[in-house]
């Protein structure tokens, strides 16, 4: 059976040169990149190469690049060592009700000691609403922190003119660009980012690797407490390989960038055409095209539950991704969609499909057929349909 | 994540549609929560000689449906009113923690759908 992955926003395959590059230092390359000796100083040499690497695609300075495992605890990192390090000055910080978990989850836990958060709402397709943004800055407020791009319906927010408010207002800006970063470009400096997180394994890289960009003369209270590593503010030791890796695959993901998206957004506009003219009663949820990232595509099947959907692809061989999900007794959809004002009975029935380096129209063309049936199928077995066309009265 | 027999259920058609002379009808579940379970059940002399489901829900909602219907069909009204949502998970081989409540709901369904032919027979 031909299988298709279409999940690329919940990780993508290590891309075979980056494992290349990433081998010595698996094997012969073993030494502690914090020693003092040739085995540790060679591994060492490598992870500043990695650093310039990252820093470069972001229009940063090697030393404002501090290596972490992975998005979740650069996110962490950043909104808690803010809050840590300006609480005397205030202990308000923005956000949105649509970011990812690793964020809203680390304002929960803030919001348990003590800090206010203010969510600043979103319109229909995703984008920050920047008028509320503004009049949600008090004296108080220390840090705002939206995300760059949507995990979920690929929206792509207004970082550059977020940055400036934040800055003009003297607030500190962070950004969760995990989604962006090697797949739309992203400059620290012209859009005013103060910290930004990554994750390798969203370009290609390895998992269990990322990074916070933390700006010069801007202090953060420290996470990970142990040895001197990342110039004493984060403690482990170094993971060379993966940090190799995520130099490697920044490299390539961003070196080409306008290839990639041009490339890619062809062949998921194909698809969401050809979705839309051939499948009914189907919303298109987040932003157009251009406000979109490249390889996003999120529909809402109407009348029928994403999982249903979701099984029927992956046993045709394809993998895509439910907005919603189940937890303890009932089904929870998707913060992101209803945020958007997206009707419940609708979000449960959403896809996302997110599309990689290698996606043909040819799979698309499969995936198509596959879905038509899965849908149709489960239509045909929904009260909520029969009761659309009117064969049902008393739902 | 689902058994064998889930998925084997989740696309079985068999059971699946509007039963056209059913004479008791139950329907739980609401759409916002993710789950709408309807049982068509055409019941003569006590016993259910047809059955059907209609879903708006998740693989284990749709499979469980499927699968208590299997359970019920040719039998009578007082075994399919004695059918837990447990029975039906076994007969699955087992559903994930998470899913158990669509069992509970197509237990559920059969019984509103007795009530529903009771109600319209008992005078």
């Amino acid at each position: 059976m031909e299988r298709i992955y279409l999940d690329y926003a919940a990780t993508a395959p290590l891309d075979a040169r980056v494992l290349e590059e990433m081998m010595p230092y698996l094997t012969e390359v073993y030494g502690n990149a914090s020693s003092q000796h040739r085995f540790g100083q060679v591994a060492q040499m490598a992870i500043d190469k990695a650093r310039e690497r990252v820093a470069k695609a972001i229009g940063a300075k090697p030393n404002e690049i501090y290596f972490t495992s992975g998005g979740t605890e650069s996110d962490n990192w950043a909104i808690k060592g803010i809050a840590e390090a300006r609480k005397s000055k205030g202990r308000h910080i923005i956000s949105t009700p649509i970011e990812h978990h690793a964020v809203l989850h680390t304002l929960d836990w803030l919001k348990s000691h003590g800090f206010e958060i203010t969510y600043v709402p979103v319109d229909s397709v995703g984008k920050v609403k920047l008028d509320e943004l503004e009049k949600a800055i008090r004296p108080d407020t220390i840090l705002i922190t939206v995300m760059a791009a949507n995990n979920e319906v690929g929206t792509i927010q207004s970082i550059a003119e977020i940055g400036k408010i934040a800055r003009e207002h003297g607030v500190l800006f962070h950004t969760d660009a995990v989604q962006a970063v090697g797949s739309i470009p992203i400059n620290v400096k012209d859009m005013q980012i103060d910290l930004l997180s990554m994750s390798a394994h969203k370009f290609y890289g390895p998992k269990g690797i990322g990074a916070l960009y933390i700006r010069n003369g801007i202090k953060v209270d420290k996470l990970v407490v142990g040895g001197a590593q990342e110039r004493t503010m984060r403690g482990g030791t170094y993971n060379t390989a993966a940090i190799v890796g995520m130099g490697k695959a920044i490299e390539l993901a961003t070196e080409n960038l306008d290839e990639y998206a041009k490339k890619i957004s062809e062949v998921r506009n194909y698809f969401v055409n050809k979705v839309l003219n051939e499948i009914p009663e189907v919303i298109f949820n987040g932003a157009p095209f251009e406000d979109r990232l490249p390889n996003n595509a999120n529909f809402a099947f109407k009348y029928i539950e994403g999982e249903g959907i979701l099984m029927t692809l992956d046993m045709a061989g394809i993998a895509v991704s439910s907005g919603s999900a189940c937890s303890s007794g009932s089904l929870q959809s998707s913060h992101v969609l209803l945020a958007m004002g997206l009707e419940e009975v609708f979000a449960h029935g959403s896809i996302r499909f997110t599309f990689g380096r290698s996606t043909t129209k040819e799979n698309v063309d499969y995936v198509v057929e596959i879905l038509k049936g899965a849908v149709n199928r489960l239509r045909a077995m929904s009260p909520l349909f029969n009761q659309l066309k009117g064969d049902v009265t008393d739902v | 994540m689902y058994s064998d027999k889930v998925m084997k259920a989740f696309t079985d058609q068999s059971n699946v549609g509007e039963l056209e002379d059913a004479n008791g009808i139950g329907q739980v579940g609401n759409a916002s929560c993710g789950d709408i379970l309807r049982i068509y059940l055409k019941i003569e002399n006590g016993i259910i000689v047809d059955a059907k489901f209609q879903t708006f829900g998740c693989a284990a909602a749709i499979a469980t449906s499927s699968t208590a219907i299997d359970m019920i069909k040719g039998k009578t009204v007082e075994y399919a009113l004695s059918l837990t949502n447990s029975d039906i998970v076994t007969e699955l081989d087992g559903l994930p923690p998470q899913k158990i409540h669509c069992s509970v709901l197509a237990e559920e369904a059969i019984a509103k759908a007795v009530e529903d032919y009771r109600s319209k027979h008992q005078a």
